[in-house]
């Protein structure tokens, strides 16, 4: 029993970490109606862009605490996504207003590459580290009940409470503001809301700085995980079949998603593991997308898609 | 329709003209709309009546020609600012956001009215929370108005086509514009759905003053409810008064019945 509940809260912490990821996709979808293909090269830009704030400013100020630079570096890097989400709705989104939505993938397939070139030529292309002074060494908890307790990673708890934070913020800008509200139109028909007075361009820079900070934060936490280098940016493709489950347009469902695909993940590697030869973290949450999309296609809390005929 | 205080021009279409590479769409157009008047804009199928539309609510920028709105003359008309001075639009083709409940439908046509800190707005606390309900109210109004309570919560993509087109004049009214502009309100309707859709016109026209331009196919409601109407065929204007004048106008019985060579 601790041992499933280990793995449970593994699973979960990990999924909580997918979750972010898929939040960057489900934000941009939402309010623009863009499948944004550039999420895993923003987490890469501002991961990158983050660690290397934080070596500079370390060895400009001579500070030495890693708070602090990362903090400083925190901030350099939110501008640098603020700009970015600038010049990509300046120079690709304007001229593209009421296109397809293939037409927009592909420019944002485009900008993919452009960032992933732009941020290792900026940058650097070697691993860089961010350190932000999460504490690594995992605790036991609840010895009393269980004999030997429960191993749980500090590292994990923490990244996946930052999520959890950022998510429940999200809702309530979505739900209950008028520029939330203004978002969603968006999402739904350019035409109309430009009719009532929302003002497209400045909407779309508003989410793409949203879900350039959303970037950043991921690329954050997974690079004070697993270093910053250019695998960061395929992060992202871990991330697809967490949407596809929540559904591409739910900010719960990408949660959802993420926590079902963390201990799907998890579970099914431990207990399914050693009967079909094990390896199967890596295929599993595919696999569980790919049966989804036969069941429900618009994702577990998507929206229906209703068509007359 | 005697007692109607029709007033100054509100909105002068001057020497519009405007092309999609070799394509005429509009050639050389002028009409005004007066105050408070239903004005209508008829013509057959491509005749450039949408275009018409879609100039006056920016989203197409016409190649030569001016309009003007309250004195001040545009060559070319801004979608975001269109709506800040008062212009409101429906669709032809419904351009409703489906996935938003008909409240919320409603009430993102009051997006430019809000104006408290989105912070305030997050946490729904003094002044911003007295001007939701204040919109609120407002939309509720609308609500009535249109006869869609019992839909208020229902997500706009499972309403029935009729109803839809209500939710889009209520998003539009939301605004509290001054001039209307409705893209084919009728089309696709049966006749009791037109009927009350001529009288929501009608009554906006009334209540609220609101100047209505309409393009229209039904030529039975046109002739009924409009106060002048513009004729387009080919792009050209061809003709352009009352509906007795304008039916007794031999180019529109020719555009429309055709001529005996």
């Amino acid at each position: 029993m601790a041992f499933f509940l280990e793995t449970l809260l593994g699973g979960l912490m990990a999924g909580m970490l997918y979750a972010l990821v898929a939040l960057g996709f489900v934000l941009i979808y939402k309010a623009s109606g863009v499948f944004n293909f550039a999420q895993g090269a923003m987490v890469l830009f501002a991961a990158l862009a983050m660690a290397r704030f934080a070596e500079w400013s370390g060895e400009a100020l001579g500070i030495g605490n890693p708070l602090v630079t990362s903090l400083l570096a925190f901030c350099g890097a939110a501008v640098v996504m603020f700009c970015v989400a600038w010049v990509i709705e300046r120079f690709v989104l304007r001229h593209l207003v009421n296109q397809e939505g293939t037409t927009l993938l592909m420019a944002t397939l485009g900008i993919t590459y452009f960032l992933e070139g732009l941020g290792q030529s900026l940058f650097g292309s070697s691993i860089y580290k961010i350190d932000i002074g999460m504490p690594k060494d995992p605790v036991m908890i609840l010895e009393n009940v269980f004999e030997g307790g429960i191993l749980l990673n500090k590292e994990d708890f923490y990244a996946a409470l930052i999520a959890a934070a950022l998510v429940a913020l999200l809702s309530i800008f979505f739900q209950k503001t008028s520029t939330g509200r203004a978002l969603r139109a968006v999402a739904d028909d350019h035409q109309a809301a430009q009719s009532i007075g929302i003002p497209l361009n400045r909407i779309w820079v508003i989410v793409w700085c949203v879900a350039g900070v959303v970037a950043l934060v991921a690329g954050m936490i997974w690079g004070s995980k697993l270093g910053v280098q250019f695998s960061l940016a395929t992060v992202a493709l871990r991330a697809l079949p967490v949407v596809i489950l929540g559904g591409l347009t739910s900010v719960p469902g990408a949660i959802v998603g993420g926590l079902i695909i963390g201990v799907g993940e998890k579970l099914s590697e431990v207990y399914l593991g050693h009967f079909i030869g094990g390896g199967i973290e890596i295929w599993f949450a595919y696999v569980l997308a790919l049966g989804f999309l036969l069941v429900r296609p618009q994702g577990l809390f998507g929206e229906k898609i209703i068509d007359r005929v | 329709m005697s007692t109607k205080n029709i007033g100054d021009v509100i909105l002068d279409v001057k020497n519009i003209s405007l092309s999609f590479g070799g394509v005429k769409a509009l050639t050389d157009i002028s009409f005004n709309v007066r105050e408070h008047e239903i004005r209508s804009i008829i013509g057959p199928n491509g005749a450039g009546k949408s275009s018409m539309l879609n100039c006056i609510n920016g989203v197409y920028r016409p190649q030569v020609g001016a309009i003007s709105f309250r004195g001040q003359t545009f060559s070319h008309m801004d979608s975001h600012q269109v709506a800040t001075m008062g212009i409101g639009r429906t669709f032809q083709n419904l351009a409703l956001f489906k996935g938003m409940s008909v409240l919320d439908n409603i009430m993102s046509g009051r997006n430019l009215k809000i104006k408290s800190n989105i912070l305030l707005q997050a946490l729904r606390i003094g002044p911003a929370e007295r001007e939701e309900i204040m919109h609120r109210e407002a939309v509720e109004r609308i609500i009535d108005f249109l006869e869609i309570q019992a839909y208020r919560k229902t997500p706009v993509g499972q309403l029935p086509y009729g109803l839809q087109k209500r939710v889009d004049l209520g998003r539009a009214l939301a605004m509290e514009p001054q001039v209307l502009l409705l893209d084919e309100p009728m089309a696709g309707m049966n006749v009791e759905e037109k009927q009350d859709m001529c009288r929501f016109v009608l009554d906006v026209n009334d209540e609220f003053g609101t100047t209505v331009v309409l393009i229209e196919h039904d030529m039975g409601v046109v002739m009924d409810i409009s106060d002048r109407v513009v004729v387009l065929d080919y792009g050209k204007k061809i003709g352009d008064g009352t509906p007795a004048e304008v039916l007794a106008n031999p180019d529109v019985i020719s555009a429309y019945l055709g001529t005996s060579h």
